[in-house]
């Protein structure tokens, strides 16, 4: 589904603070894999997030998407098949249109709706609700209320749904439940497996809690130095613990994780 | 007390697209978009340039199409060339200055002596006599209104409004802020430029200089507007914009006739409106927070 060949990101080429943040990573996802990323900060997680999604282009190397070649295509154009959601629930939604608006933006946006006249039917609305109910949140029934009315853990519910009301090649989940409360935290969590499955969505996650990381998908990539350090899957995967994970970790780049929320996770 | 009714109607619904303009621009794109003061005399001159020679309905289309143009010079400017947003506006509005004298033939006024306008079409007609302009003007606004709202609620519109509402979202959205940002001032500038057509014909003339602090009125009516409506909606808004236009135009008939105050005093009026109204959030934080200290030192008083 997505291939990603020797790509080369530097932040500031040629100065004082250049910073090679990704260095010849290659990596192979098959469809419907879910991916779980791990690695210290500054490692390159959302370096590569955002070279798959665009936010600057690669130095060198490819990456295609579905047979598609998206190296040189501009972000918005890949967005149309590339979802994403970040840690700052703030991001992903516009807080002065109405719940209902959100969807429909997302919905026309993302369905092969070419004619920019198209407006949603009350079938559509209907099918909005429907979606709206799974998340068990009771925003069916505000469909009407501006978003900026939603707590951090609705707007990311939200923006969860918005990502995937039309089903994305790929789903790039950047710490999404990182600014939430632990609760709210694991109920966006488990939306996240439960619409990612049912939809069988190709989908990578970057989080800093190694217990969901082995919990959740099906494949783990731990990250450092802009590298791949460590693939994890199948039955390897399925034994590990955290701790021999952080020792593993250890051995590979000779420095603990220095991250407390890891450890804390 | 009819004939102030009936002008502040003639005049509100005349003046409204622009308050729509800005509803666009600086509501829902979050843009001062400081072409509309040139743009509405292009409008009005290519308008009564166009009925001059005998076209008005063509003029007055004409003169939209012109109108999304010069919206397209500034978009253009603050999207492709990375002119910050407002100066873009400006140094339209500049150039717009001497394409607007070129319109009128080099000269700073032009009148309409005894050439049909769109207005002159239906005052003949049987029944409606002197409400003619309010009749043509305002089915325009609300057709245009209509429009509007429907307009907002299609793809492209819902990204618009995006574009305005949350700059990360649209980055990470399948939404090319370039592409909306200038549909946006398209249609704001179009609106305007009808605005300045309607103004133009039903005036019999243009001037270089009749678009003066249009921007800032088109606001006030906004602000008034939403005053007495509240804003929420997009519905709510556009509304907000013709009532706000209709009820500044009232209170400008009835200043003009009862003579309160001169009439050239109004603009200063204007403008402390549109500053108090915009002003207002930080003026009520701030007598909010006089307020707790004030009431900490009668407090402290009365521990000590």
């Amino acid at each position: 589904m997505l291939d990603i060949k020797n790509i080369h990101v530097t932040f500031n080429p040629g100065t004082v603070t250049e910073k090679k943040a990704i260095t010849d990573l290659s990596l192979h996802l098959a469809p419907g894999d879910f991916v779980t990323v791990i690695g210290s900060n500054g490692a390159g997680k959302s370096t590569l997030f955002n070279a798959v999604s665009g936010s600057f282009y690669t130095e060198s190397g490819s990456i295609v998407l579905d047979g598609r070649d998206i190296t040189l295509e501009p972000e918005y154009k890949r967005s149309k098949y590339v979802g994403r959601m970040f840690q700052d629930p703030l991001k992903g939604t516009a807080p002065n249109m109405t719940i209902e608006e959100n969807l429909a933006l997302a919905y026309l946006r993302a369905s092969g709706h070419t004619n920019p006249f198209s407006s949603v039917t009350r079938k559509q609305r209907e099918e909005f609700r429907a979606r709206l109910s799974q998340l068990g949140l009771g925003l069916e029934d505000r469909m009407k209320q501006p978003v900026g009315l939603l707590s951090g853990g609705q707007r990311q519910a939200l923006t969860l749904l918005m990502a995937t009301v039309v089903t994305p090649k790929l789903l790039l989940l950047d710490e999404h439940t990182a600014a939430l409360d632990p609760a709210t935290a694991e109920k966006v969590l488990d939306l996240t497996k439960s619409i990612v499955h049912e939809h069988s969505i190709t989908c990578m996650m970057i989080t800093h809690n190694i217990a969901s990381a082995l919990e959740l998908g099906n494949r783990t990539l731990m990250m450092a130095d802009g590298r791949i350090v460590l693939e994890l899957s199948g039955e390897e995967r399925a034994n590990m613990t955290v701790e021999t994970l952080l020792k593993r970790f250890r051995e590979k780049t000779g420095s603990a994780l220095d991250n407390d929320r890891m450890l804390l996770g | 007390m009819l004939y102030i009714i009936r002008t502040a109607l003639e005049l509100g619904c005349l003046y409204a697209p622009v308050a729509l303009a800005l509803f666009l621009s600086y509501r829902v794109l979050d843009i001062a978009d400081l072409t509309t003061d040139g743009c509405f005399i292009l409008g009005a001159a290519v308008s009564v340039t166009l009925t001059a020679a005998g076209h008005p309905v063509i003029a007055v289309f004409a003169a939209v199409i012109a109108g999304a143009c010069a919206g397209f010079v500034t978009a253009f400017l603050q999207t492709k060339l990375g002119v910050p947003s407002i100066l873009a506006g400006i140094v339209t509005n500049m150039g717009l200055y001497t394409v607007n004298l070129m319109v009128m033939g080099w000269s700073a006024n032009v009148s309409l002596l005894k050439a049909e306008t769109i207005f002159s079409d239906l005052s003949e007609v049987n029944g409606v006599g002197d409400w003619g302009g309010v009749v043509i003007a305002g089915s325009a606004v609300v057709i245009v209104g209509v429009l509007l709202v429907l307009f907002l609620r299609t793809r492209l519109g819902l990204s618009i409004r995006a574009t305005g509402d949350n700059r990360d979202m649209v980055r990470a959205s399948s939404i090319n802020p370039t592409f909306t940002v200038t549909i946006g001032l398209c249609i704001a500038n179009a609106l305007t430029g009808l605005s300045g057509a309607m103004v133009g014909q039903y005036q019999n003339a243009a001037d270089i200089n009749g678009g003066t602090g249009i921007v800032v009125i088109g606001l006030a009516c906004l602000i008034i507007g939403e005053t007495v409506l509240g804003r929420r909606s997009i519905v709510k808004g556009v509304i907000a914009a013709l009532l706000g236009s209709i009820l500044y135009r009232l209170i400008y008939a009835i200043v003009l006739y009862t003579k309160v105050f001169p009439v050239a005093g109004l603009k200063l009026v204007t403008a402390v409106i549109v500053a108090a109204a915009i002003a207002m959030p930080a003026i009520r934080r701030w007598v909010a927070l006089q307020k707790r200290r004030t009431q900490r030192r009668k407090g402290g008083a009365g521990n000590a």
